[in-house]
């Protein structure tokens, strides 16, 4: 269980996927990848083995949220487990056609 | 640097830069082996900010990327300013890693802890050290950027825009690798302004191509974007308005690959876009409004929107090809009057602005934004029903004659429409009688001649008798800075003096 600082970094105990945190929705949560709990991304973890229930895995680039949307990831290295918070797996957010620019 | 990081990751040997002027490119790969090559110099010099002093070239992303490395803030110095302001600038950076111009190098490098290098060797493989640095601060508080912005009044401020506000601003505004292998976007705003920086930093995590254009002019802007069939653009308005010029003549601007021009910073006349959009049919028009405070962009009027404003017949729609379009998603914009009270649809005030880009920090005078984290922008401007935004011009711009107050920007927009007038900036002058008196200076169109008499009759006809200028000069050209912003100051000055 750890508190989701907006902007912290998380990787994957069964895999290579890493997120980083964009909206938290504050308290403490348990982050999963293949469900395995997530750990710091600065920090060593030991491998462990996939949930073949959490593997449907991660896409660079991709925003993943649960259902009322208090809390969204972005994926930043990709991988084969599947995120879930507090058991609830996430779904990967809709990409709006989003205004330009620069 | 996790922008970086996810690119590089992505599409290492797709290439990230090039040097519109030498033709020097540069990878992902490359660009991200070199800020940790180069980080690892910055750490060991124990400088506290990376800052860099030149036109845009390979450096300039490669020290935008070295800073956040190496954990120090990225400060990129108006190579424009006086020696002796560029001193002043660097003395409140140090101890500093200086990259700048050969020049540049013998008065800056006898600073007081200031380290330097020349470009061409920073950007040069061979001059980085054997050992590469370990792993960046991932902290989002840490500060990115000090952007020094310039003040009419006393010493320029330092605006601190931390890699949280930053991130946020790319990941609401750009879809990750949304960049095709042929795009390609053409860069020509300055590398010390906000714009410059966002370039880099969307270009980056969209994964899409920069050519650097490091000197502007009309014509290398149109060959570099025929040469490298360039597919989206960002320019001032004033260039827009050169680029216009120089296809005089030409039915089209002949561009098929250009997909997109954005632009801002500025105010931009209705007749440049009306003919800007004629030359170039098929190009998508954005307009961005955003300060240095916000990390740039906090409202967009879209190229659907310039399509419907343009074939628009009612006023009120047409009346939108030149305002700066509704907020962000995720930015709210109100518009307060001087007591800070909410200020109806169609009210002018000035502008506030809330949001997670919203920095609004100084370095040494903490955060301007109030308790709820509203930012005020001294920008002065009105709201239509749909949040539409209007510019107005900066709330300091409002000239004070005989205790009324009265906006500039209104009747420069009037004296733009008369058939004679290029281009118009209207002042506040010292008035014996009114405390501050209305002075304009006009620019005329190709061919025209202006008659002062006719365009102070004209104001008189369609605006109150107190907005009619007392003096009107005409002048060959109003000044301008790099950035495309009028240079009020300049204009009060010489017609003060009249």
């Amino acid at each position: 269980m750890s508190e989701l600082k907006t902007g912290a970094r998380f990787k994957s105990a069964v895999c290579d996927g890493e997120i980083m945190v964009v909206t938290s929705p504050g308290g403490e949560v348990d982050l999963t990848c293949g469900g395995a709990t997530m750990v710091d991304a600065g920090a060593d973890a030991e491998r462990v083995d996939i949930n073949p229930d959490h593997a449907v895995g991660i896409v660079i680039g991709k925003r993943y949220i649960n259902a009322d949307e208090t809390l969204e990831v972005l994926c930043v290295k990709a991988g084969e487990g599947s995120l879930a918070v507090n058991g609830e797996l996430l779904l990967q957010k809709d990409t709006k056609k989003l205004p330009k620019t620069d | 640097m996790m922008l970086l990081e996810m690119t590089s990751g992505a599409f290492p040997d797709r290439i990230a830069f090039t040097d519109g002027s030498s033709g020097q490119s540069l990878t992902y790969a490359q660009l991200f082996e070199a800020a940790r090559a180069r980080a690892a110099t910055v750490r060991s010099s124990e400088a506290q900010r990376l800052v860099k002093l030149d036109v845009s070239n390979l450096g300039t992303p490669i020290s935008l990327f070295t800073s956040a490395w190496a954990g120090v803030p990225y400060v990129p110095l108006n190579y424009r300013l006086t020696d002796d302001e560029i001193e002043a600038l660097l003395k409140r950076v140090t101890p500093a890693y200086l990259v700048t111009e050969p020049k540049r190098i013998d008065r800056l490098g006898a600073v007081n802890d200031v380290a330097t290098i020349e470009t061409a060797a920073f950007v040069d493989d061979q001059h980085h050290l054997e050992t590469i640095a370990d792993a960046w601060s991932m902290d989002p508080d840490d500060v990115a950027v000090l952007l020094f912005t310039s003040g009419t009044t006393g010493e320029p401020k330092a605006a601190v825009l931390r890699h949280k506000h930053l991130v946020s601003y790319i990941l609401t505004s750009v879809e990750f690798a949304s960049a095709d292998d042929d795009d390609a976007a053409l860069v020509c705003v300055p590398p010390y302004h906000i714009a410059g920086i966002a370039a880099v930093l969307s270009s980056v995590y969209s994964g899409r191509h920069v050519v650097q254009l490091p000197n502007f002019t009309a014509e290398a802007w149109i060959d570099l974007a025929r040469k490298h069939r360039i597919s989206t653009a960002f320019v001032v308005p004033t260039m827009l308005a050169r680029i216009v010029d120089a296809l005089e003549g030409q039915s089209s601007a002949d561009m098929p690959h250009l997909r997109s021009l954005s632009y801002g910073g500025g105010k931009m006349p209705l007749s440049v876009i009306e003919k800007a959009m004629k030359l170039f049919p098929d190009t998508d028009f954005s307009n961005a409004y955003g300060l240095t405070e916000t990390s740039s962009t906090i409202a967009v009027l879209g190229p659907e929107e310039h399509r419907e404003a343009e074939a628009a017949t009612d006023e009120n729609l047409r009346r939108r090809l030149v305002s700066v379009g509704q907020a962000l998603p995720g930015v709210e914009i109100e518009i307060r009057d001087d007591e800070g009270n909410l200020l109806a649809p169609g009210q002018r005030g000035e502008i506030y602005v809330r949001g997670e880009q919203v920095s609004g920090e100084y370095e040494g005078r903490g955060s301007v934004t109030d308790a709820q984290g509203w930012f005020p922008t001294r920008d002065a401007g009105s709201m239509d029903e749909e949040g539409y935004l209007f510019l107005e011009g900066r709330a300091d711009d409002v000239i004070v004659r005989g205790g009324e107050n009265l906006s500039p920007g209104e009747i420069e927009d009037l004296l733009l429409t008369h058939p004679t007038v290029l281009d118009a900036a209207v002042v506040g002058i010292p008035d014996e009688q009114w405390g501050e008196g209305v002075a304009a200076a006009v620019v005329a169109r190709k061919g025209a001649t202006i008659d002062p008499a006719e365009l102070q009759a004209f104001v008189l006809e369609h605006l109150r008798s107190s907005r009619v200028p007392q003096l009107v000069e005409v002048w060959d050209e109003l000044p301008y800075n790099e950035t495309g912003k009028l240079l009020r100051r300049v204009v009060k000055a010489r017609l003060s003096e009249s």
